[in-house]
């Protein structure tokens, strides 16, 4: 199989020998009338280990010195991982841990890996080995074989004769995977409908505004002038659902000149004395809108650049969000807390199908 | 079998006579052969596949990278599994690492930091396990660019290239779904955005995302879920998908560039024993070597600095793993305002143009190979690769889809650019936007005449041979540069390329000229029409005297 010298001769007389099968169309390709004659192998050149006894030697040894080094480098990896424990609880010792094993096998593989490809390289016999290949399809006898198997089968079952039996066996066929795509209904509880649950959200007329994370009442008296508070609903944290109705009830809390705040109409009295609440939940895709940009009053959105301006009911002024964010209005209760109005207006967070304003 | 008469243990007595020289351990292989090989007929196996030839270059080891990459990804993966716990069942974190003590977080979450932090060498193996992952997706990447700008997707080799398209996109899934298990900050944010995304799909986007999350996001049931995925229902696909991948690798025998001794009927290269599988066997460990080293090293998705998932905090600056970035770069590059509310629906063109988008980048590099053998109409088996220069129109069509993906790729970095150079997020936003749909368009029309001045150049190398440098003066006082003529070997290299030309329409048999050889014909004058035909023997006769 491993021939050497090839001459040119050799090889168009392989190719004008009928290998190449070359009945298929040639579709718009230019078939040359003349060519050139591909010139065949240039003389092989042989490596200096292969004629210099010294250097074969040298490249031996080289070898099976890689080969040693992999077997120190996986000894050393197992006496890193009993000689460096982690237990302590130290980074430090886990960062050591870590480099020593990690040498250890590192210099294990690159030992074998630069052993074995340094051997095939230098030492392993190099002359080019030659297949011929073979058109993939199948042979005309082959070919005519499966087509004459295909029609016997068909006699014996009758399966294009008897077309009911047929169309009724692919109409089971179809059928009998349904109940599997049924099934995925499980996925979701039952009974409850999706839609429903986006629509609202655990702030109701109330509800104190709650510090995040820590769940303590927020006083109007605190929120000064350029402040901004990251807001959760009361007993929020105590929730069955605590992710789910953070999800949909993060809020925050900016204190604006009220000056600079400009409200519509059916808006006034949802903020009180320049303080305004506004959905966390970014109305691209979801992510907190948490960068809160102090001196220009914008809100950004650190996943999309979606940017909201405060002063203007949070409208959409760049990025790929279409909605301003929707507005949480607020009151003060008798104690001077920060409380709800009532839940959003609309519902908050990314789009979906069913969604509408009204 | 009745005819013989010989008994069957006569074999035996004749080699002990040559065995006694032997050495025991060679009368031990040999035992063990037979044992094996009347059991199994494996010698057939060795017979047809142990000389098998493998032809040499240095692009034909990419898809090796991605292969072994797999290999140290199930290794890890399945070290990793003995530990994570896919729940997310709430507790109270009470492990080694202190700033985190006592933060409520999910079962998975703490599981993930006991690997990092209580199991010896788990934080080793889960940085070769993320490192190894980047290096598949990527080694495929660049293995199917590959592929692409040599040609190697010809007949008979489509097939191989769905399959090949189907192992990235499952490369991706995977990446995806095992980047998500840990559940931390930032990777439930990445679900988050995938939460959106779903939603905002027309008619079905609500309830996907209600089933996939098990009632309202983040749910408990999303960690669980993703981790079937991950360690069974993907690999398993993606096992067998390798598998027919490399068989038919086996059936087409590998493809080869054009060159002397090199023709369209061999295959030219190292037998698989022992040369090959020296040569990948050897490889096989030092791409292993290289990812351990990574993973010993470099610090990768330090879960520990982000803490558990909560859908309020969020850091500046987040970033998906890079193979996700040209999805969420197509989310960033979306102009605003794209979204209406009609007949009491809502229609997110914010979200479902960039998924389109997508869907038309992937699908259109799915069908390639069917579009240029359609153009073509060329029904012949090609095992040889082109150079892409040979290729001007494919090679720029590639690069217009390389600079489009770039362009996607670097919005989802549009935030971290903006601050690392201090420009304005709307300035990088717009940039990229232009380069998106400029980029492409450059990028194609300097491809094609990049590649054509290469032929051109290739052909006056191949008619004239190379400059010499050598001035010489002639009789008559003119100055000449002799050209030093290029020997049969490098002027093989030169020539032996596949030529088309465009199209003519004919009427078929109807006398009509139909839309679709309209269509046809347009498109092979768009591929075809500037062209530079290979040097002909004739020519360089001709050439010669002048």
């Amino acid at each position: 199989m491993a021939h050497d010298d090839m001459s040119g001769k050799d090889i168009t007389a392989v190719s004008s020998a009928g290998v190449s099968h070359e009945t298929a169309a040639p579709g718009t390709a230019v078939i040359p009338s003349e060519t050139f004659e591909n010139p065949g192998f240039p003389a092989h050149r042989p490596r200096v280990t292969d004629t210099d006894p010294k250097a074969e030697k040298k490249a031996e040894r080289q070898v099976y010195t890689f080969f040693y080094l992999s077997i120190v480098g996986s000894i050393f990896a197992i006496a890193s991982y009993m000689a460096f424990p982690i237990e302590d609880g130290d980074t430090g010792a886990l960062r050591l841990h870590t480099m020593m094993l990690g040498i250890g096998i590192v210099l294990a593989l690159f030992g074998l890996g630069f052993g074995a490809v340094h051997w095939s390289k230098s030492l392993m016999a190099n002359h080019e080995g030659i297949d011929q290949r073979h058109p993939v399809r199948g042979s005309e006898e082959t070919r005519a074989r499966a087509v004459e198997i295909f029609k016997q089968a068909n006699e014996e079952s009758g399966f294009g004769r008897r077309t009911l039996v047929r169309n009724t066996l692919l109409g089971a066929l179809v059928a009998f995977p349904l109940p599997a795509v049924v099934l995925f209904r499980g996925w979701g509880p039952q009974n409850e409908n999706p839609v429903e649950m986006l629509e609202h959200t655990m702030w109701k007329k109330g509800a104190r505004l709650t510090l995040d994370p820590s769940g303590l009442p927020i006083k109007a008296s605190d929120v000064t002038l350029g402040s901004a508070f990251h807001v959760i609903p009361e007993g929020l944290n105590e929730s069955e659902h605590r992710l789910e109705e953070k999800a949909k009830a993060s809020v925050l809390l900016m204190r604006l000149d009220p000056s600079k705040l400009k409200e519509s109409a059916e808006r006034t009295g949802w903020s009180y004395d320049g303080i305004v609440a506004y959905s966390k939940i970014c109305t691209h895709v979801g992510c907190p809108v948490a960068l809160y940009e102090q001196q220009t009053h914008h809100l950004l959105c650190p996943c999309h650049q979606s940017t909201f301006d405060v002063t203007e009911e949070c409208k959409v002024i760049f990025g790929p969000a279409k909605r301003a964010l929707p507005q949480l209005p607020i009151a003060v209760d008798g104690e001077g807390y920060l409380i709800a109005q009532s839940d959003f207006h609309e519902p908050v967070g990314p789009s979906f199908w069913e969604r509408s304003s009204s | 079998m009745s005819t013989v008469t010989t008994p069957d243990t006569a074999p035996a007595p004749a080699p002990t006579q040559t065995s006694s020289q032997r050495s025991s351990t060679s009368r031990f292989t040999e035992a063990a052969a037979n044992y094996i090989d009347e059991r199994t007929s494996i010698s057939g196996v060795v017979k047809e596949f142990g000389r098998k030839i493998f032809p040499d270059h240095w692009s034909f080891m990419l898809g090796e990278v991605a292969l072994y990459s797999f290999v140290v990804i199930l290794l890890t993966g399945t070290f990793l599994t003995f530990f994570f716990q896919a729940s997310m069942a709430e507790v109270v974190y009470n492990g080694s690492y202190v700033p985190l003590k006592g933060v409520e977080m999910s079962t998975a979450m703490s599981s993930t930091l006991n690997i990092s932090f209580d199991v010896r060498g788990g934080l080793l193996i889960r940085q070769i396990h993320h490192w190894a992952a980047l290096t598949f997706i990527a080694a495929i990447g660049i293995h199917m660019l590959r592929i692409y700008f040599t040609g190697a997707f010809r007949k008979p080799r489509e097939l191989n290239w769905v399959i090949g398209f189907i192992l990235f996109i499952l490369a991706l899934a995977e990446g995806f779904t095992g980047y998500s298990l840990p559940d931390d900050l930032l990777s439930g944010n990445g679900l988050r955005i995938i939460d959106g995304l779903i939603k905002g799909l027309p008619v079905v986007g609500t309830w996907i995302s209600f089933l996939l999350f098990g009632g309202e996001f983040p749910g408990t049931d999303i960690v669980g879920r993703l981790y079937s995925l991950h360690i069974l229902l993907l690999p398993a696909i993606l096992a067998v998908m390798l598998a027919l991948h490399l068989v038919f690798v086996v059936v087409h025998k590998h493809t080869q560039w054009s060159g002397p001794g090199q023709t369209k009927d061999n295959v030219v290269g190292s037998p698989i024993l022992p040369m090959f599988a020296a040569k990948a066997g050897g490889f096989f460990f030092i791409v292993f070597g290289v990812i351990a080293l990574m993973g010993t090293f470099f610090t990768i998705n330090p879960i520990w600095n982000y803490g558990p998932y909560d859908p309020s905090p969020v850091s500046a600056g987040t970033q998906p793993d890079w193979y996700i970035g040209f999805a969420d770069g197509a989310l960033r590059l979306m102009p605003p305002g794209l979204e209406f509310e009609l007949w009491n629906r809502t229609w997110s063109f914010n979200i479902l143009i960039p998924v389109l988008l997508l869907t038309g980048l992937i699908v259109a590099v799915l069908v390639y190979p069917f579009i240029e053998a359609w153009v073509t109409g060329d029904k012949r088996e090609h095992h040889l690769l082109d150079r892409p220069r040979n290729a001007p129109t494919r090679t720029a069509i590639g690069v217009a889809g390389v600079l489009f993906y770039a362009a996607l790729w670097g919005a989802a970095s549009s935030d971290i650019i903006a601050t690392h150079f201090q420009l304005s997020i709307e300035g990088v936003i717009h940039v990229n936007q232009a380069l998106l749909i400029l980029g492409p368009i450059i990028g194609y029309l300097v491809t094609k005449r990049v590649c054509l001045a290469l032929q051109k150049k290739d052909r006056e190398i191949a008619l004239h041979g190379f400059e010499s440098g050598r001035i010489v003066r002639l009789p008559g006082g003119e100055y000449i540069e002799v050209h030093q003529p290029v020997d049969e070997y490098e002027r093989w290299k030169l020539v032996d390329y596949n030529d088309y030309q465009p199209l003519m329409i004919r009427p078929n048999a109807q006398g009509k000229i139909t839309a679709v050889q309209r269509f046809r014909a347009g498109m092979s004058r768009w591929f075809f029409e500037d062209r530079i035909a290979p040097v002909s023997p004739k020519e360089i006769e001709r050439g010669g005297h002048h």
